[in-house]
């Protein structure tokens, strides 16, 4: 009997005593809906959802800056530049406005030219955008389709400007996991994100900054304003602790 | 196959058919000939610089863990889903196995099967000598050090390379994890420093020659060290936290990114995962991502998670294999009760609230398994022939703290009784067992009783207040047990002279 063959033989004398059927069985995929439940409150609890993700964001020692679509280009452009950044790698498909502001001084090195690791590991910045993020945990979630990058691109590289549209913001985990859900034969990798790397193996003191970006700045770019509606975010408010 | 475990138990659900792998793990080479536990935990104790390490350590992160489990409205509903959860894929393992081969093969993934360590250990070993390497990177991973993988790619002449600190800490210091979350928990700074000074010039990138004690900076060093390592290696390999069947995802949580380096970089990836290691669908990622972190670093969530569903074009490895591993485990799920020991998600919170691990520290348990966990789970996967198998069911005052602190609701006090009882079982009668019959003789009888304190007060007055440590002939009970100097008066002899005349 080949070792497959034995190990399910096995595994399936030893639950011999179970009678229920498999809650999934074979079956594709469970209906959707199952978890979830804050994904798209409206007003104050929306609000808080938005403060509590970047509080969490913040505690988590990562840069968090709110602000609005048209101003998108001057904040990365200033952050890039607060930062010493004089080069940054961009992902395909990135929304080619973001980066216009950007002065002469520093460097893009469009995805598709990055062929290498080492390419990479000389670049001193990385934007994309998101596709999900949690308030809750303060996580931001990348599966790496357009203006995300393949993935090593938000890791070799020492820092990660993130932008995360308010709609994107999800209050917990569970919301999260149904928004990821992968439909058949449509997987993508996933990379969730919640602060810099870190480590705490000695002492058990918390250290920032092991292998993945040292430096991760999240810009929460404002819904656009609903027309005839008050916009309730303008500016750029409040910076986390860094 | 693997050579034969001559004297161990059938599993109790493997029928005739099924002799020809045995059902009980082989103890790896490191543990063969532990010292029972006691013993082992004597050795460790005499060491007050683990001792103080430990405290510290196991006392920090279970008030970060206390903290953010407070934060979560009903806790125990999760806990309650995350062990259902587990539940369910391993009362039907089978079904969920075959589910996970099959969307794992769909996506592009070779999926293996091992029997035992010998089996996963040659599998890996073939792959890794396919692509002419001379070295791996590693990504931390319980279940490859329990095989013992990185001495079997060394006996084959490649190198593995741990990379997350604490293992790279374990690695250059010639030394053995002793927690299942932060392996090196029992150095300090000092210690660390010296390891990185005098080991890192051995084997690749230097330490700095003024490196400090100073935690960013050992960090940074290791930074430096192993960036050179992940840019030119070709092959990696990991285990998994979860495997997901119904979507054919493997998720890998770590903090340092050095998990993320492993699992993007190099052109081929193995991962070694425990059949247990199953999810039965994607949505139960929900609890299990919540209680993870929370119960393991104590964060809201680990910096850093990593899914992925076989290969993905154009990102990441394009060459991604799979073994799933018994190693002992279809024999544990056998056990109606024990089977709940295999809903481990190796958080590590039972070691930290566990008065006997803060003490003792991991190395003896004599397994990759230390603490609460691995006194229920080495027992029944490796069976109870060895001296350290048989006495680790003994390695707990039995508080429940271990239970409380598991997200998956294991019983571990109920798992250690029971396992208590069947040591006791196996090893027939004892004087310990003769002693507890008379015990149990004497308090079920009143008259007895007294007979007994009146006879212990002349013991009383023999050993005259003086603490006794060892009864001849009850040697291996007495032994960890001190007993004060029985008085020279029983309670029923003081009352009465006490209150001889109130009567009037």
């Amino acid at each position: 009997m080949s070792a497959r063959d034995e190990i399910l033989s096995r595994v399936r004398d030893a639950v011999a005593d179970v009678t229920t059927p498999p809650r999934a069985g074979t079956v594709v995929s469970s209906s959707a809906g199952a978890a979830g439940s804050g994904d798209r409150a409206e007003g104050p609890a929306r609000d808080e959802t938005l403060v509590l993700f970047a509080e969490n964001v913040a505690d988590y020692r990562a840069t968090v800056l709110r602000t609005t679509g048209e101003k998108v280009p001057g904040v990365l452009a200033d952050v890039l530049v607060g930062l010493g950044c004089r080069s940054v790698v961009v992902p395909t498909g990135l929304d080619p406005a973001w980066l216009s502001r950007l002065p002469d001084t520093v460097t893009t090195l469009a995805e598709s030219e990055a062929t290498s690791h080492r390419q990479l590991d000389a670049v001193d910045a990385v934007v994309t955008a998101s596709s999900v993020a949690i308030a809750v945990t303060g996580t931001i979630v990348l599966d790496h389709d357009t203006g995300q990058g393949r993935r090593e691109l938000t890791l070799v590289p020492d820092t990660h400007v993130c932008v995360v549209a308010e709609g994107d913001v999800v209050h917990d985990v569970s919301d999260a996991v149904a928004r990821l859900r992968p439909g058949p034969g449509s997987a993508r990798p996933l990379t969730w994100i919640s602060g810099p790397s870190a480590t705490s193996d000695i002492e058990l003191q918390r250290v920032e900054g092991v292998h993945g970006p040292r430096t991760l700045v999240v810009v929460i770019v404002a819904d656009p304003p609903v027309p005839g509606g008050a916009t309730s975010h303008a500016a750029a408010v409040g910076e986390g602790g860094h | 196959m693997s050579p034969d475990a001559a004297g161990h138990g059938q599993a109790p659900g493997a029928g005739a058919g099924h002799a020809a792998y045995p059902p009980l793990q082989v103890t790896s080479p490191t543990f063969v000939g532990m010292p029972k536990f006691p013993k082992a935990a004597r050795a460790e104790l005499a060491n007050a610089q683990q001792r103080r390490n430990l405290r510290h350590a196991t006392h920090t992160i279970r008030d970060k863990r206390a903290q953010v489990v407070a934060e979560v409205d009903d806790w125990e509903a999760l806990r309650v889903k995350g062990a259902d959860a587990k539940d369910e894929a391993l009362t039907h393992l089978a079904d969920y196995l075959e589910r996970l081969e099959e969307r794992l093969t769909a996506n592009g993934a070779v999926v293996h099967w091992a029997r035992d360590a010998a089996e996963a250990n040659r599998i890996v070993v073939d792959i890794v000598r396919s692509k002419e390497v001379q070295e791996v990177v590693k990504v931390k991973s319980m279940v490859t050090q329990e095989i013992e993988l990185n001495e079997a790619l060394e006996a084959a002449g490649v190198s593995a390379w741990e990379t997350d600190l604490a293992e790279l800490i374990v690695q250059l210091g010639h030394d053995r994890p002793s927690h299942i979350l932060v392996p090196a928990i029992h150095r300090n700074r000092k210690e660390i420093r010296d390891i990185f000074l005098r080991e890192m010039g051995q084997v690749g990138r230097p330490a700095p020659d003024d490196l400090t004690d100073d935690p960013a900076r050992l960090a940074e060093a290791a930074r430096l060290h192993l960036r050179e390592k992940f840019m030119r290696a070709r092959v990696a390999i990991s285990g998994a936290n979860f495997a997901v069947a119904d979507s054919g995802t493997l998720v890998v949580v770590e903090s340092e990114g050095n998990g993320r380096m492993c699992l993007t970089l190099p052109e081929t990836l193995i991962s070694v995962v425990g059949i247990e290691k199953v999810l039965p669908t994607w949505d139960d990622l929900s609890a299990m991502l919540q209680l993870l972190p929370r119960s393991s670093t104590g964060e809201r969530m680990n910096p850093y998670t990593t899914m992925w569903t076989g290969v993905h074009e154009g990102d990441g490895p394009q060459e991604v294999h799979v073994v799933l591993l018994d190693n002992g485990r279809s024999h544990v799920l056998a056990d109606r009760l024990g089977r709940q020991a295999l809903r481990c998600i190796r958080c590590s919170a039972c070691l930290n609230v566990c008065p006997v691990y803060e003490r003792t520290g991991g190395h003896a348990y004599g397994s990759v398994y230390p603490g609460p966990i691995g006194a229920v789970l080495n027992p029944q996967l490796r069976g109870t022939a060895s001296d350290i198998d048989r006495s680790l069911p003994y390695a707990s005052s039995l508080c429940g703290a271990c239970f409380d602190a598991c997200p998956v609701r294991i019983n571990i006090p109920e798992l250690l009784v029971e396992l208590r009882g069947k040591a006791v079982e196996e090893s027939g009668p004892t004087p310990e067992s003769a002693a507890m019959k008379a015990a149990a003789w004497v308090l079920s009888d009143p008259r007895r009783l007294a007979t007994a304190q009146k006879a212990a007060t002349i013991a009383g007055r023999l050993t005259r207040g003086r603490t006794i440590r060892s009864v001849p002939g009850l040697g291996a009970w007495t032994n960890a047990r001190d007993l004060p100097s029985p008085p020279t008066e029983t309670f029923r002899q003081w009352w009465v002279r006490e209150h001889r005349n109130e009567d009037s």
